[in-house]
């Protein structure tokens, strides 16, 4: 399969080796039918879009969209679940289903923000601490993260959370401020272990930089359990945020959240079951959906036979 | 690149390297890797290092290249002290002497493309245009007979001998002028392992290279080595060029390893020593036998075996044994093959 | 002809498919392979060739769901292995036929004792003829195992975990197990080849010992030509998923017909010198669409369009040699 003689020209060179488009979308087929042997993986990923596009959609798609705001109606409140309320009315007349629509948008924001400001950080002082292994580096990062981490994590994000004015964007700090060491603690076992590989050692050997080993020789290498991580973290995220509006931080009404909404429903048990329990199951869908989409993406990410 | 006066472009002195792992009442415990190895390498030869495991031949390998440096002894490239780990080392040092290792998957990035794999040395140690990058590239892919559209592949996607042909073109991208090989083809099949050995073999002839080949293949030393030494628990029993060692192999452990070799020729056959059954496991470098290390396997053993680690004796012009057999003046001629 | 008792595993015809992502791997395409009663065999072949495959089907050890075997049959003493109930596997499993994995030290379980682990295998052979053992017989049958292998002091191995052995010990504790009832068929796929020389040699030689004591049968698969011409009596050499060539050890070596055979002798290097031959050019071929006639044709110097047509039948050139390919009908 020689394709090149001498003589060649230059622009040839330039035309034949055009570069193939990223990797990613050419296995694209097959990155699927990894994801997909597990049918599981695949009502993971339905319950996902559909909590996605319902918080995306949230205004067209909830029977009543004006409820999830500033709403009072006292004559219809704590109807039981029927056609015109699927999960029936709360105390103050809302439609629960829509209320729990709109709660998605809040729970979803949440950990894409927590997310995005948490993995970055934390990710960057696990790689730098892995390389630096047993050098003061890694004991002063390691120690600081080891301190995080021995706060109960609910703890930590009520504590922080209540110091704080309650709104939305004081929770998110409050969780990213727990969140973080968890994936310096990854990054730092699997940073340390690559780190002893053979293609490092010969990237050193030649002379690479350690700006150059950290992030092109073993950062590459831990994307997999990154991703992983951050799909199943979704689900928890939110479930730590539902935590922190049940005890009425974070969301503040009339702005809907799940934890809040089990709270308040929770001192009409048993005889209005509705008002809790719906908001509940929702919080248990989000959590089985990201946990079972995110058992696919490992099994996708895996590195298998080559 | 200069030629200094004698034709030596790598030599150890009395090379040790030993591995601290813990300690007890009477000190501290230490691996003897590589236990007072003096060898040297001419410019433009193969010097063949055999032996099992716990010989010491890859950290010999590990301590030209810049992996550890030495515990005692000198290390000589062209005359320079290179016994220093690689990160202290002159870039151009790093540029000279390259290494292949033994299993090209992990010595491959596998999230990097060829591309990205080859570029990294054509980076540091040429003075290569980004615009001629690539052409580069497709050079050295040439020179190992891949086509250019290899560069976007990954490693995973490769076969074991294509992959070990990478890792060759990369220790190729730097032009250096020595070549640490180890084990380079044990992990491929042997219809494969033709295919990369000849590849390197053409590779020395045209660009002029000096090889410190490793195996514990006997068979593959014989064709690809012009000089062979053989270690034992982190000493040299033997040294000899390619054609003697296996006619007239003198230490016992020589005699031993080359009668054990799978043959598939009747020619082959003849040619081995008779059969030594070894005895035994091979000892442990922790705590070595007293004396000459091989003494407790060894069928010829002496007295004086468990006492005195002997003395290499030069037997004859470039053969050079050490054992008990060879140095006492009278015995000489006694127990050859 | 032969008689049929003599005949103790027949593979016909096995035709072995992955389920992967884009179709089948087709990787076994009618394997031919037969054993006899203290018979010697050797299976040849490198990376990728099928052998590991063709073992993993005697033994019914392919990964299950994703596997497929749309033709052909594997004969043991006359019965279908394909076609027998779990329970007659398990029997199989345990007393007839033993396999010893390549690399001792994932074959052994790092957190059980050798005691435990070849206790285990012997309890579970006797179990299965409704008897139980005592603790302290089983203590006597482990020991005894363990001499066999030539393991030095034995009852004092029994309290050790694998990781206190060394490699070659490991592998004499896995032969163990393997013979530790009275097998009639031992598979071992590439003995000591983690090991070193001197260590693999020794195994080897205890292996060969053993089958002669036993009276028992051994397929020997491995990649090392030399290896087969010292411990088998015949070989067979696979090439991507077939059976290219069999004869008897010493005639296979000595008249060699087969340009795969041919080309793979010619790539080992020699003790005597002289320099390796180039190899054989190509790839092996791409089991998810194989070519549709011999699948060695894309590298065989002497391919012809007959080659492309339909794979070649199995041709005797002398007693006991068997070639498949259209070169030998010539």
């Amino acid at each position: 399969m020689r394709n090149l003689s001498g003589g060649q020209s230059n622009s040839s060179i330039a035309v034949s080796l055009a570069r193939p488009k990223s990797l990613f979308w050419t296995n694209l087929g097959r990155n699927w039918y990894k994801f997909s042997r597990n049918p599981l993986s695949i009502i993971g990923l339905v319950i996902v879009l559909v909590i996605i596009i319902s918080a995306v959609f949230a205004p067209w798609i909830a029977p009543y969209p004006e409820q999830a705001g500033p709403f009072v109606d006292f004559e219809n409140a704590g109807q039981p679940p029927s056609l015109q309320h699927l999960c029936g009315t709360d105390n103050m007349g809302r439609d629960i289903f829509s209320r729990i629509i709109f709660a998605f948008r809040g729970a979803l924001i949440m950990a894409i923000v927590v997310l995005a400001l948490a993995v970055p950080p934390g990710v960057l002082l696990g790689l730098i601490a892995g390389y630096f292994q047993g050098g003061w580096i890694d004991t002063v990062i390691m120690r600081i993260t080891d301190i995080f981490l021995a706060v109960p994590p609910l703890i930590l994000a009520l504590a922080v959370a209540s110091v704080l004015e309650p709104n939305l964007m004081n929770a998110m700090i409050a969780v990213t401020v727990m969140w973080w060491p968890w994936y310096t603690r990854l990054l730092y076992g699997t940073a340390s272990s690559i780190k002893n590989e053979y293609f490092v050692i010969a990237a050193e050997l030649t002379g690479a930089g350690k700006f150059h080993i950290i992030f092109r020789e073993i950062l590459p290498n831990c994307l997999s359990p990154i991703f992983t991580k951050i799909a199943l973290d979704v689900g928890w995220v939110i479930l730590i945020g539902a935590s922190l509006s049940f005890v009425g931080l974070g969301q503040q009404p009339p702005t809907p959240a799940l934890g809040q909404m089990v709270s308040d429903g929770a001192r009409y048990m048993p005889i209005f079951w509705w008002m809790t329990i719906f908001p509940a199951l929702a919080i248990v869908l989000i959590l089985l959906g990201f946990n079972l989409m995110g058992d696919g993406i490992r099994d996708m990410l895996e590195r298998g036979m080559g | 690149m200069t030629q200094p006066g004698n034709n030596e472009i790598l030599k150890a002195v009395n090379l040790k390297k030993y591995f601290r792992i813990g300690k007890n009442k009477k000190g501290p415990i230490f691996v003897r890797a590589v236990d007072g190895v003096n060898f040297s390498i001419k410019y433009g030869e193969t010097l063949g290092l055999v032996g099992e495991s716990g010989s010491g031949k890859s950290t010999i390998a590990y301590t030209v290249v810049g992996m550890y440096h030495p515990t005692s002894g000198q290390i000589l490239f062209k005359d320079q002290n290179i016994g220093m780990e690689a990160v202290r080392r002159s870039l151009s040092l790093k540029k000279e002497i390259q290494i292949v290792f033994q299993d090209p998957s992990s010595s491959l990035n596998p999230e990097q493309t060829v591309e990205q794999i080859l570029s990294l040395p054509l980076r540091i140690h040429t003075r290569t245009s980004k615009r001629q990058f690539r052409e580069k590239m497709v050079e050295l892919l040439e020179k190992v007979e891949l086509p250019s559209d290899y560069l976007y592949k990954l490693p995973p996607s490769i076969g074991g001998g294509e992959k070990q042909m990478v890792a060759i073109a990369r220790a190729l991208a730097s032009n250096p002028s020595l070549i640490v090989l180890d084990e380079p083809t044990s992990a491929l099949d042997v219809s494969i392992q033709a295919k990369v050995i000849n590849k390197l073999m053409n590779l020395q002839k045209e660009l002029n290279l000096t090889y410190l080949f490793i195996t514990h293949d006997l068979s593959l030393e014989r064709n690809v080595a012009s000089r062979i030494a053989i270690m034992y628990l982190g000493k040299i029993c033997e040294v000899a060029d390619a054609a003697t060692f296996f006619e007239k192999p003198l230490h016992p452990y020589t005699q031993m390893l080359i009668s054990s070799v799978p043959v598939i020729t009747e020619e082959e056959e003849k040619l081995k020593p008779k059969k030594i059954v070894s005895i035994g496991e091979i000892g442990s470098p922790v705590n070595p036998p007293s004396g000459c290390s091989f003494h407790p396997r060894c069928p010829y053993r002496m007295p004086i075996c468990s006492e005195v680690d002997p003395e290499m004796i030069e037997v004859s012009p470039g053969h050079i044994v050490r054992c008990h057999l060879f140095s006492m003046p009278e015995k000489t001629g006694s127990k050859e093959v | 002809m032969e008689t049929k008792e003599n005949i103790l595993l027949n593979i016909k015809n096995l035709h072995v498919w992955y389920r992967v992502y884009g179709g089948y791997l087709k990787v076994l395409n009618g394997v031919n392979l037969i054993v006899r009663k203290g018979e010697r065999v050797g299976l040849v072949g490198e990376a990728g060739c099928g052998k590991t495959t063709t073992m993993k089907s005697i033994l019914q050890i392919l990964p299950p769901g994703d596997f497929l075997i749309p033709k052909g049959e594997i004969y043991y003493k006359g019965k279908d292995i394909l076609k027998m109930s779990f329970s007659e596997i398990q029997r199989l499993r345990s007393k007839e036929i033993a396999m010893i994995f390549q690399d001792p030290t994932t074959a052994l379980n790092p957190v059980f004792t050798i005691g435990t682990q070849i206790g285990d295998v012997i309890k579970y052979s006797i179990a299965l003829e409704e008897k139980k053992v005592h603790k302290e017989k089983l203590k006597i049958l482990s020991a005894r195992a363990l001499k066999e292998a030539y393991l030095p002091d034995p009852e004092r191995m029994l309290v050790n975990y694998p990781f206190q052995l060394s490699g070659g010990m490991r592998q004499r504790t896995c032969i163990a197990m393997a013979i530790s009832s009275s097998r009639n068929l031992l598979i071992a796929d590439e003995p000591g080849t983690s090991l070193d020389v001197t260590i693999q040699d020794q195994i080897l030689h205890l292996l060969k010992e053993i089958v002669e004591k036993m009276g028992a049968s051994i397929i020997l698969i491995t990649h090392s030509l030399g290896v087969a011409r010292e411990m088998t009596d015949r070989i067979y050499v696979m090439y991507a998923g077939t059976i290219v060539e069999t004869a008897l050890t010493k005639d296979l070596f000595q008249n060699p017909v087969h340009p795969y055979t041919k080309g793979l002798l010619a790539s080992v290097p020699k003790l005597s010198g002289g320099g390796i031959a180039r190899g054989i050019p190509g790839r092996i071929p791409d089991y998810l669409n194989p070519p549709q006639g011999c699948r060695f044709q894309s590298r065989c110097e002497h391919a012809t369009s007959s080659c492309a047509e339909n794979p070649p039948q199995f041709v005797e050139v002398e007693k006991g040699h068997l070639v498949a390919c259209y070169l030998a009908q010539r």
